[in-house]
C-alpha cells in the first residue's frame, strides 16, 4: 500500500504528532549518547571542554533536527529522496576538489560553519533513494535484471567515490546496507547467492594463485592483505593498535577498573581512544557489565526499528525504517567487531559515542526520518 | 499508482519474511559480539590485566651512594660530592637554540659538551631530560637556577660524583672509578642490575676495584607509572638503596704525603709498615697522578702525557714493581747459612776484592777488598765476597726457603691491583721457567740479591719488619669496614733461632750506627729513635772486564735507564721496632747515598709524626737538612684545607 491510499485524515496532526513519536527510540538514542559524553569525559582526562561539551552541543542540535524532520510528513521526504541522493553525490565529487585532508584521507568539506563529511550524508541518502525506488517500482519488476541493475548503480556510484578518499570501511558498509535493502525489498535470492558466491570465488582464486605462475596480485599487495587480515604479523604497526585494544578490553574484567581508572586509555596506550576505539575505554573502565549493557542498548534500537517497521502501512516507510536500523546496526557491529579483534581495523566509528560532529548529526537526522514515518502513519481515530 | 489487494498482501508478507531473516542474522552477529566480549573480559581477564600492568609499570633502579674511604685518622680519602648539572627538556621550550645561546651567555659551556647535547636532543624524545653540562661550580649552578624563568626547558639537578680530596696523594692505593665498560660487562660474573645503568661508576683499579662489592652498596628501586610513550606519570613506590660500606684504611695520609713529597722528582717508591699491627702506614709511588682526572673522563692529552712519562706515574711501583733486592738480601743468605750450621757468627773469610769459581771471576763492590770479615762485618760493610763463599756453601734452595719465610717471593694478599709476587728462585723454579739447570754462578749472584732474585718494595718492607720483630708480620691495608675491625697482622714468632736473628739485627744496627757501616752518615743520633738498616745497590748492567780494567764508569755518567737502583730497608727504633721502611729509587745510584737519606727522613717522620727535628740528625748534616726541609715544606698538603669535608661526612 502506498501512502497515497492512506486515509490522510487518520494521520495525526498538530500536538498529536509529538505524542505519536516513537519515544523509546528517542530515549535509547539519548542514553547511548549519554554513555558517549561520559566516556569522552573520561578519555579527555577530566577536561569536559575537550570532547564532551562539543559532543553535547552537537547532540542538542541533532535532537532538534530530529524533531523537525519528524514533524515534516513522510511523503515530503519521499519526494525529496532522489534530490537528497543527488546532492550527496555532488558533495562526494566536491570533496575530490576542495576536500580537507584528515587522518591521511580526504573526507571533509569545509562549509565555513560546519565541517561536513559527505560520506556520512550518503549513508542516509542511499537508504532514502533505495526505499523510494522500491516504493515506486511495481512489485513484479523487482527481480528483473534491468531493474536490479539500476539500484546497483545507485549503490556503486557513491561507493567508488568514497573508495577514492580512501575510506574502505564506509564503502563496505554502504554496499552491505544497500544490499540489505535490496534483499528486504524482495530481490530474488539468486542474485545475492551469485554475488556472494562469486566474491568468495574471487577471494579464493586470489589466495590460491599466490606463489604460482598465474599469481593475480603483486607480492607487496599480498603482504598488505596479510597485515590487514592478521595485524599480529605487524606488531609495531597495525598490530600495535589491536593488541593494546584487546589488553584494554580484557583487563576490564567483569566490572571494570572504575571510571577514569583505565590505565590503557588514561596513559595513552590506546590509539584513537576518543574516536574509533572509544568502546575499549568503556570496556576497560566498566568491564563486561558495561560493554554488554551498551551492546544491549544498541540492540534495543534495532529491535524498536524493526517493530516500528512492521507497524508502517506503506512500503517506503517500512524500507526506510529498516534501512536506518540496518545502517545503525552495521556501524556498531563492525566497530565492536573491529576493536575486539574479530574484524580487521577499517576505521568505522561507534555511532553516537565516538567523537565526531557529522556522524552524530546524520544519525540523529536519519532517526528523524524514521520518526517521521512512525508519526505519519494512519492510525485509528481516537474517540 | 494503484496496486491490487493481492499484490499488497504479497509484498507485505515478503517484507515480513525477509525482515525476520535479516533480524535473525543481526541477532546472530550480536550474540557473537557478546560472546567475544565475555571471552576477552571474563575468561581471559587475568591475562590481559597482567599485560596492562606490564604496560603501565616500569621499575627503575636508584643508584646507591658509593661507600666512602677514610685514612686511619679519619681523613677523607674518597668521598662523594654533589655534581651540579644543567639539563634540558626539549618539549618545555619552543626554541632550543635561543635558550641554549642564552644559557651560554650566562655560563661557559665546553663546545664538546654542547655538541654532545645537541646530538642527544635531536635523538631523544622531547620529554627526555638531556644533560647539557655537568660538574659545574656552585656559582654557575646558582646563576642558572636564578635565571630559570628566562630559560624555559632548562633545569638544574644535583647528583653525586666521586672525588678524591687528597688528589695525587693516594692515587696508587685507592685507584679510581669510571663508567662501567661493555668489555667489563661481557667478562664479569657480576649480575648486579646496577651495572646496567648508563654511566654507572665502578672501581677501575686499586682499592676502589678490589673492594668494589663493599663500596658499591645495594640498589634502591622506584616503581613508576609510565604512559605509552614512556613519560613518567607518577611514582608508585620508592625504596632507597643502601649506601656502600665506609672503608677505613690503615694508611696515614700525613705520612703518605711526606713519603711522596720526599721522593718528589724521582722515580721511586717507599713502603712504611707499623711493626706492631702490620698496618701499612704509607705505600707511595712517585711520581703520582690525580685520580680525579679519570673520574671526569681524562683528556687524550693528559692520558698520553701520563703514559709516555718514562718515570711511569701510572705504575704502582711500591707493590707492582720488582727489583733485584741486591745487598738488602744479604740478611737472608746470612740467616740461611747460620740456621743451616755451615756458618757460625765467628767464622771469617778473607775478601781480596774478587771471588773465582769455575773460571768465572765475581767482584766485590770494593775493588781492593775488605780483608778478613765475619758475618756481622760483612753485613755492616756489605762485603760481597763473604756472601759468595757462604751462598755457595749453603745452596740456593735453603736461601730461597729463608727468603720466603720473610715474605720474599710470597704473595701478600692486599686489596690492591697487580700485587707482585717477586721471585725467590730455586733449582726447580729455574728448570720450570727457563728449562735450564741451575748453575753455581746463579747461586753466587743470588746470594747477594742479584740474578734471579726479585722483590717489590712492599716485600722488602715486610722483610725488614719481620727482621726487626722476629714475627711473621702480615701487611694489612684495611682497618675496618663499616666500623667492623679487620684482623691484625701482628703474626706468630718466626721459626728462626733468636740468637741467629740477633746476630743479623746487631749487624743491621751496625750498618747505620758503626763508623764503618755503609749508612753511618745517614744515621739517627737520638738514642730512642736509632735505626737498624741495610743499603742495597742493584746493578742492572753487566760490567765487562775491559771496563773494570780502565775503571768502572760512574753512575752519573751513564744514561738514566742504565743507572743502578738504589735501595734501603730499615726498622726503628732498633731495640723496639715501631716502623719498618723500604725505599727503592729507580736508577737512583747508590743505596747509601740516595735511598738511605730518604728512608731515614721517612722513618723519622713516621716515628715523630711531624717534620723531623734537626736534633735527630748528626751535627755535620744539620745545615744541609735544614735547607732540604725548607724546600720540602711547600710540597706538603695543608691539612686544614682538605680534611674538613671528610670529617663532617663521618
Amino acid at each position: 500500500m502506498s501512502y497515497l491510499e492512506y486515509n490522510l485524515a487518520s494521520v495525526p496532526v498538530g500536538f498529536r504528532k509529538i505524542l505519536s513519536l516513537n519515544w523509546p527510540i528517542i530515549f535509547l538514542l539519548t542514553a547511548i549518547s549519554g554513555v558517549g559524553f561520559v566516556m569522552l569525559y573520561s578519555v579527555s582526562g577530566g577536561v569536559i571542554e575537550r570532547w564532551s561539551q562539543p559532543q553535547m552541543q552537537r547532540f542538542f542540535i541533532g535532537m532538534i533536527g530530529l524533531l523537525v524532520v519528524a514533524m515534516v510528513p513522510i511523503w515530503f521526504w519521499r519526494n525529496m529522496s532522489f534530490l537528497a541522493y543527488c546532492i550527496a553525490v555532488l558533495f562526494l565529487i566536491a570533496v575530490e576538489f576542495v576536500g580537507v585532508a584528515g587522518m591521511g584521507a580526504q573526507r571533509w568539506i569545509d562549509l565555513g560553519f560546519i565541517r561536513l563529511q559527505p560520506s556520512e550524508i550518503m549513508k542516509i541518502g542511499l537508504v532514502l533513494v533505495l526505499a523510494a525506488y522500491y516504493d515506486w517500482l511495481p512489485l513484479e519488476r523487482t527481480s528483473r535484471p534491468l531493474w536490479v541493475l539500476f539500484p546497483i548503480i545507485l549503490i556503486l556510484v557513491p561507493v567508488l567515490l568514497i573508495l577514492r578518499q580512501p575510506d574502505l570501511g564506509t564503502s563496505l558498509l554502504l554496499i552491505m546496507g544497500g544490499g540489505a535493502i535490496m534483499f528486504l525489498a524482495g530481490v530474488h535470492w539468486a542474485y545475492f547467492a551469485t554475488v556472494i558466491g562469486s566474491s568468495f570465488g574471487v577471494i579464493v582464486a586470489v589466495f590460491q594463485s599466490r606463489d604460482t605462475a598465474w599469481q593475480l596480485l603483486k607480492n607487496y599487495q599480498y603482504t598488505r592483505i596479510d597485515t590487514f587480515l592478521d595485524p599480529d604479523s605487524d606488531p609495531l604497526g597495525a598490530g600495535y593498535h589491536i593488541t593494546q585494544a584487546k589488553i584494554a578490553l580484557g583487563s576490564g574484567g567483569w566490572t571494570g577498573r572504575g571510571f577514569m581508572q583505565g590505565t590503557q586509555s588514561q596513559l595513552n596506550f590506546l590509539p584513537e581512544k576518543h574516536t574509533d576505539f572509544i568502546f575499549t575505554t568503556l570496556s576497560e573502565e566498566f568491564g563486561f557489565v558495561g560493554s554488554i549493557s551498551l551492546l544491549g542498548l544498541y540492540t534495543l534500537v534495532v529491535v524498536f526499528c524493526i517493530t516500528s517497521a512492521f507497524g508502517n502501512k506503506d512500503r517506503f516507510s517500512a524500507l526506510l525504517t529498516l534501512g536506518i536500523g540496518i545502517t545503525f546496526f552495521l556501524f556498531f557491529a563492525v566497530n565492536i567487531a573491529m576493536v575486539t579483534g574479530l574484524a580487521p581495523v577499517v576505521g568505522v566509528p561507534l555511532p553516537l559515542v565516538s567523537y565526531g560532529g557529522s556522524a552524530m548529526l546524520i544519525i540523529l537526522l536519519g532517526f528523524g526520518l524514521m520518526q517521521s514515518a512512525h508519526v505519519h502513519r494512519p492510525r485509528p481515530k481516537q474517540k | 499508482m494503484k496496486h491490487n489487494i493481492n499484490e499488497i498482501l504479497k509484498s507485505s508478507q515478503q517484507l515480513s519474511r525477509r525482515t525476520l531473516l535479516v533480524a535473525g542474522f543481526q541477532v546472530g552477529i550480536i550474540a557473537a559480539l557478546g560472546a567475544r566480549m565475555r571471552f576477552l573480559q571474563v575468561k581471559e581477564a587475568e591475562k590481559y590485566r597482567l599485560l596492562a600492568e606490564e604496560n603501565r609499570i616500569n621499575v627503575r633502579l636508584l643508584p646507591p651512594a658509593r661507600g666512602i674511604m677514610l685514612d686511619r685518622e679519619g681523613r677523607a680519602i674518597a668521598e662523594n660530592v654533589p655534581n651540579y648539572r644543567v639539563i634540558m627538556v626539549r618539549e618545555d621550550t619552543s626554541d632550543v637554540e635561543a635558550v641554549l645561546s642564552k644559557l651560554q651567555q650566562l655560563i661557559f659551556i665546553e663546545s664538546k659538551d654542547l655538541e654532545k647535547a645537541h646530538k642527544e636532543l635531536g635523538q631523544r624524545s622531547a620529554f627526555v631530560p638531556v644533560t647539557i653540562t655537568e660538574n659545574i661550580t656552585w656559582e654557575d649552578f646558582a646563576k642558572v637556577a636564578a635565571n630559570s624563568p628566562a630559560l624555559p626547558g632548562i633545569l638544574t639537578e644535583v647528583g653525586l660524583s666521586r672525588t678524591y680530596p687528597q688528589k695525587e696523594n693516594l692515587a696508587h692505593v685507592i685507584g679510581y672509578v669510571g663508567p662501567v665498560s661493555d668489555y667489563y660487562l661481557d667478562r664479569t660474573q657480576d649480575r648486579d642490575p646496577l651495572l646496567q645503568i648508563p654511566r654507572f661508576q665502578v672501581g677501575k683499579t686499586g682499592v676502589e676495584a678490589q673492594m668494589e662489592q663493599s663500596l658499591r652498596g645495594s640498589a634502591g628501586h622506584q616503581r613508576i607509572e609510565v604512559n605509552a610513550v614512556g613519560r613518567v606519570m607518577r611514582e608508585l613506590e620508592r625504596a632507597e638503596g643502601e649506601q656502600g660500606a665506609t672503608i677505613k684504611l690503615t694508611i696515614n695520609s700525613k705520612i703518605q704525603n711526606f713519603v711522596l713529597a720526599r721522593m718528589d722528582g724521582l722515580s721511586a717508591s717507599a713502603v712504611v709498615i707499623d711493626c706492631e699491627s702490620g698496618d701499612l702506614l704509607a705505600v707511595g709511588s712517585s711520581p703520582s697522578f690525580d685520580p680525579n682526572l679519570f673520574v671526569r673522563g681524562i683528556s687524550t692529552n693528559d692520558y698520553s702525557g701520563l703514559r709516555n712519562d718514562i718515570f711511569g706515574p701510572l705504575r704502582a711501583k711500591a707493590v707492582q714493581g720488582t727489583y733485584a733486592p741486591a745487598s738488602t738480601f744479604k740478611m737472608m743468605t746470612a740467616l740461611a747459612a747460620l740456621e743451616d750450621g755451615v756458618l757460625s757468627a765467628e767464622d771469617t773469610f778473607f775478601c781480596p776484592g774478587h771471588f773465582e769459581i769455575s773460571n768465572n771471576r765475581f767482584h766485590c763492590w770494593k775493588r781492593r777488598g775488605h780483608g778478613t770479615m765475619n758475618v756481622a762485618d760483612s753485613i755492616i760493610q756489605s762485603c760481597d765476597v763473604f756472601f759468595y763463599e757462604v751462598g755457595q756453601k749453603v745452596g740456593i734452595d735453603k736461601i730461597s726457603a729463608m727468603a720466603r719465610r720473610f715474605g720474599l717471593g710470597e704473595h701478600h694478599d692486599l686489596p690492591l691491583s697487580a700485587v707482585s709476587r717477586g721471585v725467590a728462585p730455586t733449582r726447580e723454579w729455574k728448570k720450570k721457567s727457563f728449562g735450564k739447570d741451575w748453575l753455581l754462578g746463579d747461586t753466587v749472584n743470588a746470594s747477594i740479591g742479584q740474578g734471579y732474585v726479585l722483590a717489590s718494595p712492599l716485600q722488602l718492607a715486610v722483610m725488614a719488619a719481620r727482621l726487626g720483630t722476629g714475627r711473621a708480620l702480615q701487611p694489612r691495608l684495611i682497618q675496618s669496614i663499616n666500623d667492623e675491625q679487620m684482623a691484625l697482622g701482628a703474626g706468630a714468632p718466626l721459626d728462626v733461632d733468636p740468637e741467629h736473628l740477633a746476630v743479623v739485627q746487631k749487624a743491621m744496627f751496625g750498618v747505620s750506627n758503626s763508623k764503618v757501616g755503609t749508612a753511618f752518615s745517614k744515621r739517627i743520633i737520638s738514642q730512642d729513635l736509632r735505626m737498624s738498616g741495610k743499603t742495597g745497590t742493584a746493578q742492572i748492567r753487566r760490567i765487562t772486564a775491559e771496563e773494570r780494567a780502565t775503571g768502572v764508569i760512574r753512575n752519573e755518567d751513564l744514561p738514566w735507564k742504565k743507572r743502578d737502583h738504589a735501595l734501603f730497608v730499615d726498622y726503628a727504633p732498633h731495640d723496639n721496632p715501631k716502623v719498618a721502611v723500604a725505599v727503592v729509587v729507580e736508577h737512583g745510584g747508590g743505596g747509601s747515598s740516595v735511598a738511605a737519606p730518604i728512608a731515614r727522613d721517612i722513618t723519622l717522620f713516621a716515628l715523630t709524626g711531624k717534620m723531623p727535628d734537626l736534633d735527630h740528625y748528626p751535627a755535620e748534616v744539620r745545615k744541609q737538612i735544614r735547607s732540604d726541609q725548607k724546600n720540602l715544606a711547600p710540597k706538603l698538603i695543608d691539612w686544614n684545607s682538605v680534611s674538613t669535608s671528610g670529617q663532617s661526612k663521618t
